[in-house]
Order: structure tokens, then sequence, then C-alpha cells
């Protein structure tokens, strides 16, 4: 007869974060997306040190460099590698700022999409009845229009400017949160242990946070790091369309949108080139948010 | 006999049916219906005296669990009143209530599920002393080692996380996470139906052993009539969510009076049965949904009389001690 308590602890430890990884290393795409994800994310970080010039300081912008093809030198010496736009802007500066700021919605909008969304997910399962019923319409209504839709109204109401453009893919995206988070729960409520808490007397706010969050959050936060794409990409949109970041801080759809009137005259490189970044940047998340998930067997 | 520790009366809990899709279809087309309620539980009294070892078994699906959860707190109750010293459950507050709260402890069936995967043993083990600030905060460690000794568990393992337990040793976290605030009843919902053979008379000696040390009363469900009659004092027989048969485990082993309970204890000595599942009886059990008019058990009863059918026999007292709710015993008053 084996005796229980003579036996150590009997699984192995294999934390979930380590085979995480080692799938994520394993696919030659993944993997190649995820060092082009980490490359650029750096270059966004390190923009204000690497940059050649500062593209926010009007005053060393020279309207005489305008529009100069990719490696030309201007006036002052500076060679434009990816070129300059009609300001006399070098390109590869603004790209690089540019990310930064595309990369800084896409996080923080996605962040506080989070904070509401897994909140009301959560009230609502914990509650049920009639709170459950009306947030769950509210979800349903939010998520019959089109993202962009919601965004351009709003944002044509209140103006354009970065702290309004993550309020509005915060409004965007919240409802999705919510109802991934609201169906773990109600999985997860079910179980024992949240019984056991319950026969303890603990508060119901303790078990809903300390409890349930931590054991029904994980494909919310997968399909999360999916979603700071499709961030990026609104954003970028909205931009594209003049309701998005100020001209003072592009990002990289504002970009875009500025060179886009250059186009047919030729001068490819104000355009094209934000807007191979911005591939580059939303390809490799979602190849990464992508793999992450079905490495995690998460249903979107 | 003293006042009992706990007490049930005419306790009821109904769940209210889901909708089908036909049927919501049918209230669109205005044809409406009362929706379905489930009666897991119908209608229980039950007292536990303190010390004493209750043991109650049936069928699946019959409302043990719902009882469980009921005794504990873990669910209200639709209809009826729980007593625990005498006092009204429902009407206590505060400090009160939670005092019931964890002086009536639940073990739980599935020790995969009843343990917090998150959480370290340690915590888990400490969580309700420390939330409540039962003890000051640098004497909880103590106070959880002390429990995990006292279920045989290495305390080297204190901060591992329970997937890296065996079910029995799980089984052992979930009874010092009990033990740590001190109960005096323990409900305990087929504490050891899910462990593998070999562990479960070693967690069920546990559960002898600190009853022992401690003075506990248990409330023990199962599906093994054996162990049932092996550790309870008296015994209580459920059949679609009443009691219909209660008392001395020895009498109603001897000598059952309910054609349930004879049935079931019938089918005891094939080992080989009750592996193979609760099933001694013919025909199947009716749902709870819709119980059979006048006795529940008259259609799968060998000594049914036309007043079965109709009237619904009471639990009433055979003998000393010893309850049953059948006409055999009972001649129903013809109306
Ligand atoms: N939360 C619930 N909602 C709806 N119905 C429920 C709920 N909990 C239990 N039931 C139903 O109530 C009845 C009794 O369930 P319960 O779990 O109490 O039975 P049990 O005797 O413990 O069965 P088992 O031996 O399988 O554990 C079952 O028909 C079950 O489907
Ligand atoms: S009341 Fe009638 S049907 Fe019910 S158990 Fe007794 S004899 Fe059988
Ligand atoms: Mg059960």
């Amino acid at each position: 007869m084996n005796d229980d308590r003579l036996a150590g602890p009997i699984l192995a430890d294999t934390p979930l974060r380590e085979k995480v990884l080692r799938r994520l290393r394993n696919r030659p795409t993944t993997r190649g997306a995820a060092i082009l994800l980490g490359v650029l994310v750096l270059l966004a970080l390190l923009a204000p040190l690497i940059a050649p010039q500062n593209p926010y300081d009007l005053a060393a912008l020279s309207v005489m460099d305008n529009r100069l093809a990719p490696g030309e030198q201007g006036m002052a010496g500076l060679r434009f590698w990816l070129g300059s736009d009609a300001q006399g802007r070098d390109m590869l500066s603004a790209i690089l700022y540019g990310l930064r700021t595309s990369l800084l919605v896409g996080l923080i909008s996605t962040l506080g999409a989070l904070v509401v969304g897994v909140t009301a997910g959560l009230v609502a399962a914990q509650f049920g009845g009639a709170i459950d019923a009306l947030m769950m319409r509210v979800v349903d209504f939010m998520l019959g229009f089109p993202s962009i839709l919601i965004a351009l109204v709003l944002l044509a109401s209140i103006g354009r400017g970065v702290d309004k453009v993550i309020l509005a893919i915060v409004l965007v995206q919240w409802a999705q949160y919510a109802r991934l988070m609201r169906a773990a729960a109600l999985v997860e409520r079910r179980k024992e242990y949240i019984e056991a808490a319950v026969n303890f007397g603990l508060p119901t706010r303790y078990i809903m946070f300390v409890h349930l969050l931590p054991n029904s959050i994980g494909s919310v936060l997968v399909v999360s790091t999916v979603s700071i794409a499709s961030a990026i990409t609104l954003e970028a949109t909205l931009s594209f369309l003049g309701v998005g970041v100020p001209v003072t801080q592009p990002s990289l759809g504002l970009l875009i949108a500025n060179g886009f009137e250059f186009l047919l005259s030729g001068e490819y490189w104000i355009a094209v080139f934000p807007g191979l970044a911005l591939v580059a940047l939303i390809m490799s998340l979602n190849i990464v948010g992508d793999r992450l998930r079905r490495s995690l067997n998460v249903r979107a | 006999m003293t006042a009992p520790l706990f007490e049930l009366r005419g306790v009821a809990k109904y769940f209210r049916g889901k909708t089908t899709l036909a049927e919501r279809i049918l209230a669109l087309a205005g044809r409406r219906q009362p929706p379905a309620t489930l009666r897991a539980v119908d209608g229980v009294d039950l007292t536990v005296a303190k010390g004493e070892v209750l043991g109650l078994v049936g069928e699946s699906g019959c409302g043990k669990s719902t009882l469980a959860r009921i005794a504990t707190g873990i669910l209200a109750p639709t209809a009826g009143e729980v007593f625990y010293q005498g006092r009204a459950v429902a009407g206590l507050r505060g400090r009160d209530r939670l005092d019931y709260l964890l002086k009536v402890q639940m073990i739980f069936q599935d020790p995969y599920a009843s343990l917090d995967p998150r959480m370290r043993v340690s915590r888990i083990v400490g969580e309700a002393l420390a939330v409540h600030k039962l003890l000051p905060r640098r004497e909880i460690d103590g106070a959880v080692d002390r429990a995990l000794r006292e279920v045989g568990l290495d305390l080297a393992y204190r901060d591992r996380y329970p997937h890296q337990f065996s079910g029995g040793q799980r089984q052992r976290i979930g009874i010092a996470r009990a033990l740590a605030v001190k109960p005096d009843f323990l409900v305990c919902d087929e504490p050891v139906s899910a462990l593998d053979v070999s562990i479960q008379a070693q967690v069920i000696n546990l559960f002898m052993d600190v009853r022992a040390r401690h003075g506990l009363t248990y409330l023990f469900v199962s599906h093994d009539l054996g162990l049932v009659r092996h550790i309870s004092d008296r015994v209580a027989i459920m059949y679609l969510g009443r009691i219909v048969e209660i008392g001395p485990a020895a009498s109603v082993f001897a000598d059952p009076a309910h054609p349930y309970s004879a049935a079931l204890i019938k089918a005891i000595p094939s080992a080989a049965r009750r592996k193979a599942g609760f099933e001694p009886l013919q025909g199947e059990l009716p749902s709870p949904l819709a119980p059979p008019p006048g006795c529940p058990f008259h259609p799968r009863c060998d000594h049914a009389m036309p007043a079965c059918r109709e009237i619904r026999p009471e639990l009433a007292e055979i003998a000393p001690g010893r309850s049953a709710a059948c006409h055999l015993h009972t001649a129903p008053k013809v109306a």
C-alpha cells in the first residue's frame, strides 16, 4: 500500500512560461516575428537617443531640406537615409518617433480597455441577474457596431489628441474583454474552491479579486496581445483620417497621411517608409500574439 | 438528549430549470409556461447531536451535496430553517454569522477543484485566519504548520502549489484548511470518493483521528454504505430530495424499515457491484424535475400499494430513535 504522506509532491514543476517560450522559439516564423518586434520596441524606446534629428523641434528643421530623396544630404550636412518630408523633416527620425507614439497609444489603450473590460466581466459573472443582463446588453450593443464607426463619432465630437484617441480605443475594445472575462469567470465560479471561500466567510470583493480574477484572466490576457495590434491599426486609421493624434506628435498613421499627397508625384518615401514600419509592427505583433494564443489553446 | 448542535427544519432548495429554446419560442407565441423547478432538496428535517457521526447516503442526484451546501451556509435554502447551537442561521449577522460559517466547515468531494490552483499551500490553509484577522500576523505561520502537521503533511511542502500534490495529499490540505479555523462540525461531501482506493482508508483514518482529538461532529455524505456503516453512529437515507429513513446505524443496517433502504443495504456485500457504480435498484431514478406523485419511491417499490400512488408518506417515528417515510409503517389515513 502506498502512503501518500511519505511521497513528495508528485508533479514536476513545468512552469507554463517555460513551455510557452519554448514553443515560441521553435517556430522560425514566430521567432523571426518575435525578434523583429523586439527590435521595433527597442527602437521606439531609444528614439530620442538614436534619431538623427528631433522631428518635433521645428527649429531644427529646415524647409530647404524638403522632399529630399533617400540617401541625399541636407544643407547642414545631415544625411537623410530615408529622405525627408515637405517640412524638411528627416523621415528616419519621424518614423522612430512615430513608432513610439503608435506603440504608446496601442499599449495604454489596451491596458485601459483591459482594466475596464475585466472589471465589468468580473462584476457581471459574480452578481449575475439584472446587473449581468444589463451589462451584457451594453456589450452586445458595443460589439454590434464597427469599431471604427464608434471611434469616429466619438473623436468627431471631442476632437483629436493622444489622450482622446486612447479614450476612443478603450471605448471600442473594453466590450470584447468583458465578454471573455465573464465567460471565463462563470466557469471558474462554479469550482469548489470558490465555495470554500464562501464557506470561510471571505468578503465578496476579496473572492472576486483574489480568487476569481487571477484564475480567469489568462485567456483575456492572451487575446489582448493580439488586440494591441488592432489598437495600433485603429489608431493609425483614425490618424490617417485626420481625427487621431495631433500633427505635433505624429504617429505612423499620420506620417502615412502626410506623405499620401506626394505619392503620385513620385516622392514615395514620405508615405511608404512609415507604411512599411507600420506593417512590420502590426505583423510581428499579430504573429507573436496569435502563436501565444494557440499555444495556450485560447479561443478568441 | 441535550439540545442538538445542528438542526434542519423543513429545509428545501429549488433550482429554477433552464428554459429550453422550444419553451422560449412557445413563450414568444404567447404560450408562456411556468419555468420548471428542480426540487433538489424537498423538505428535510434533521438533527445532529454534538459529537456524533451522522452518515448520509443516497443515489447520485438525490440532493446530498445541495443539502451539505445548505448546512454549511454556502447556499441559502429556498424554504425552511437551519439552526446552529439553537440559533436560526438566517438571522445571524456580522461576527455571529462568521462564527457559524467557520464552526461548520465543508470538506469537498473533488480535491482537484477545491483548492485555489494559484495559491501556495500555506496561503490556502492560513487564508481565513489572515483575512479575518483571527490571529496576529506572526502567529499565522505557526497555526498553519500545526494544521499541516496534524493532517500528516510534510512542512517542507508548505510553499508548494496544489497541482504538485496527489489527490490524497490535496484532500489532507483541504482538511488542514478546515481545521485551521477550529470548527465544531465538519460536513464531509463524499470526501474520499475521488481518491484512489489505496488512499481512501488512510484519509478516513485521518478523519477519525482528528474527530477523536478535537471532539468534532460529522455529517458524512457517502456513496459507500460499507464505509458509512463502519464510521457512523446514525445514518440517514435520502431519496429524491427527502430523508426516507433515519436511525442508529446498527439497527438501520440490521433491519431497514424503508423498502429503499432495504434495497440499498441488500446490495452492499457485492464489492464488484459497488465498484461498477451505485445502481442496486431496478428502474431509473425519476427526474427531480417531475417527481412521481404520492410516495416518490413507488415506481420502483416492490411493496407499493394503491395508496402509495396518491398519498405521500411523511417521515414518522416507527421506534424510539428511528423514523421512516413509508406507508408500511404508518397506515395512511384514507380520505
Ligand atoms: N446550481 C444548480 N443549479 C441547478 N440544478 C442543480 C444545481 N446544483 C444541483 N442541481 C441539481 O440538483 C440535484 C441534486 O444535486 P446534488 O449535487 O445535490 O446531488 P448529489 O446527491 O450530491 O449527487 P452526487 O452523488 O452525484 O454528488 C441534481 O439533479 C442536480 O442536477
Ligand atoms: S410508501 Fe409505499 S411505495 Fe413508498 S416505500 Fe413505502 S411501500 Fe413503497
Ligand atoms: Mg454530490
